[in-house]
């Protein structure tokens, strides 16, 4: 029941001060079988203060031209009512689309940029350039070739035309055509389906699973066959859109508790317990938490050992999303499961998606036989989603069968090594950096709004292409720079990237850190250690 | 970062204080306004305080002088 801190004092060279750096590792003795390293650096006070008021100038900019386009003294490109329904009740509402109008459409060239080859290590992208400040865009003609791909979900580098995946995609596709015209309850079961459906629970380790055709549909349409009203869902604080939109459509009561805190969800969990429903205070139904395995906006892991043995000793169920930490995570590439070491009977309700690691697209939900028979009548999406097609169907079969044989673990230790390697160069380099030691999920953080669209850029103009993310996906002063790291990678093209992230970061100062990392301990604890209890 | 020479200096130093005020987004016209604003404001600042402050440093040190006599 001990917690180990190491702490390693570092003379910073810059301002010759006296600075601690913590790295707090949290060992729960018989919880946890490996180091949990955490780390979420606070943002400097200048740099929020300058950022602020970047907001600020932008924001009077803003008006000033929603003013000329209200008096019409500017030509508007946005969405208006037609004159005659000019007294009508509003259609669009004008304020809403502030943010968008007036910053977002300012940087837009950095966002859905057209590809035109595989997305894989490297990637081409049709250049385009625009003469109305991207209001519209028109093609050059010419193709920016060989781009460094630091943005797509390929972790294990499934993302490719050639080998043994795209061949068996294309002798299926000969064989079965593909669209299938039908939903999985009528009579688009392919036999495909069948045999993909069983991989998957072989895979995970679990009695079954059911496959869907979109991820985003499999959490939204799921949860609300799952809970209803007179159940609990309590959800994590940075939870993806669709898990949320699935909690709401349940109906159920839904509470949220602090990101990866586990103080904060016992609480929770003892009040559910204590109170009862609202107001006529019976037991709840049921109580459902739901997390994800890697949070792709923080890069950080589940406390799953923790979940699990509160899930236990206070009766709840558990709903975990693995979109991202399927195939990426774990010495075998099981997931979040295999990496911490459980057993996978353990989490009542296993949710992934193909589209990242497994270089498909889809969802699915996995566990105990009765859960997936209930679910394959009474989802929404079971009945009346189209069935998966049979190319994507056996793109799946193929690299799951290559990740649980030997090529599969040589990418699962790739990309492990890449991320270590990749996480541990961007540190030393000065930059902020979230999230765990171990997520190939890496946000780096820009902080300032004119940095969001110069960052893009100046890594296209230098070959590399990176995917930033502002408000509102990310907290308004948070923006950042996501990079997501893949097995496709070689040594080469990570340390070119490495060296156009540093040029890059001394052009527009993005080396905020002063190496003052906030120990994942810095929320309150005590030493209750959640062990099993087995009644 | 290596510059070949002051003006190179210079220039990274003018995209700097596009990126930190935000203006970098802007169109070149919005810049023209905003910095024209900017140093006009500046340059009322100089102007006031060289017409100003040598007048209410010897005002100062006359008060000074005089509340040391009083007392």
């Amino acid at each position: 029941l001990s917690v180990l801190v190491f702490m390693m004092f570092q003379y910073s060279k810059l301002s010759g001060v006296h600075v601690a750096q913590v790295h707090a590792a949290s060992h729960h003795g018989s919880l946890y079988n490996r180091s949990f390293i955490e780390s979420f650096e606070e943002t400097p006070m200048l740099v929020a203060v300058l950022t602020y008021m970047g907001y600020g100038i932008l924001t009077i900019f803003g008006y000033l031209r929603d003013f000329l386009r209200h008096w019409k003294i500017e030509r508007c490109h946005i969405a208006r009512e037609k004159e005659e329904q000019k007294d009508f009740v509003p259609l669009y509402q004008d304020f809403e689309n502030f943010y968008t109008r007036n910053l977002y459409m300012r940087i837009r060239d950095n966002w859905n940029r057209p590809i035109c080859s595989v997305p894989g290590a490297k990637v081409d992208l049709m250049e385009r350039s625009s003469r109305d400040y991207n209001w519209t865009f028109e093609y050059t003609g010419r193709v920016v070739h060989d781009v460094i791909n630091l943005g797509s979900y390929n972790y294990l580098g499934f993302a490719e035309n050639t080998g043994p995946c795209a061949d068996s995609a294309a002798e299926v596709t000969i064989k079965y055509g593909v669209g299938v015209a039908s939903t999985r309850q009528e009579i688009g079961n392919l036999d495909r389906h069948e045999e993909m459906e069983k991989l998957v629970a072989k895979f995970l380790g679990v009695e079954s699973a059911m496959a869907f055709g979109m991820g985003f549909a499999t959490n939204s349409m799921n949860i609300p066959a799952l809970a209803g009203k007179g159940c609990l869902i309590l959800s994590d604080e940075l939870n993806h859109a669709s898990l949320v939109l699935g909690a709401r459509l349940s109906g159920s009561t839904i509470r949220v508790f602090k990101h990866n805190n586990m103080q904060s969800l016992e609480k929770l969990l003892r009040e559910a317990i204590v109170h009862g429903q609202p107001r006529t205070h019976r037991p709840w139904k049921k109580i459902l938490i739901v997390v994800e395995g890697i949070y792709s906006m923080e890069g950080s892991v589940v406390r799953l050992p923790e979940v699990i043995a509160l899930k236990k000793r206070y009766r709840a169920y558990l709903y975990l999303d693995e979109a991202h930490s399927i195939g990426a995570l774990g010495s075998r590439g099981r997931g979040v499961v295999d990496y911490f070491g459980l057993d996978p009977c353990d989490v009542d309700v296993m949710m992934g998606t193909f589209t990242k690691s497994f270089g498909a697209a889809g969802g699915y939900i996995a566990g105990k036989r009765e859960l997936i028979e209930y679910l394959r009548s009474h989802s929404h999406s079971a009945v009346y989603a189209t069935s998966m097609s049979p190319p994507v169907v056996e793109q799946i079969i193929t690299s799951m069968k290559c990740i649980m044989g030997e090529d599969g673990l040589k990418r699962v230790r790739q990309l492990a090594e890449n991320t270590v390697y990749f996480r541990k160069r961007l540190r030393e380099m000065g930059f902020i950096i979230y999230g765990n030691m171990d997520s190939p999920v890496v946000p780096m953080m820009l902080y300032m709004p004119a940095k969001i669209g110069a960052f893009g850029r100046e890594m296209l103009k230098r070959n590399i292409g990176v995917v930033v993310v502002g408000f509102p996906a990310t907290p308004i002063i948070e923006s950042r720079a996501r990079f997501c790291i893949s097995a496709a990678h070689t040594k080469d093209m990570l340390d070119r990237a490495l060296s156009v992230i540093s040029e890059v970061g001394d052009l527009l100062q993005l080396k905020y850190s002063r190496h003052r990392i906030q120990p994942s301990l810095a929320r309150p604890f005590d030493n209750n250690v959640y062990e099993d209890i087995d009644d | 970062m290596n510059f070949k020479n002051f003006t190179e200096y210079l220039a990274w130093l003018y995209y700097q204080y596009l990126l930190i005020t935000g203006i970098y987004v802007l169109e070149p016209w919005e810049k023209s306004i905003f910095n024209s604003i900017l140093f006009s404001a500046i340059a009322m600042v100089i102007y006031t305080s060289y017409v100003f402050v040598p007048i209410h440093l010897c005002l100062t040190l006359q008060l000074s002088v005089m509340m040391q006599n009083y007392l």
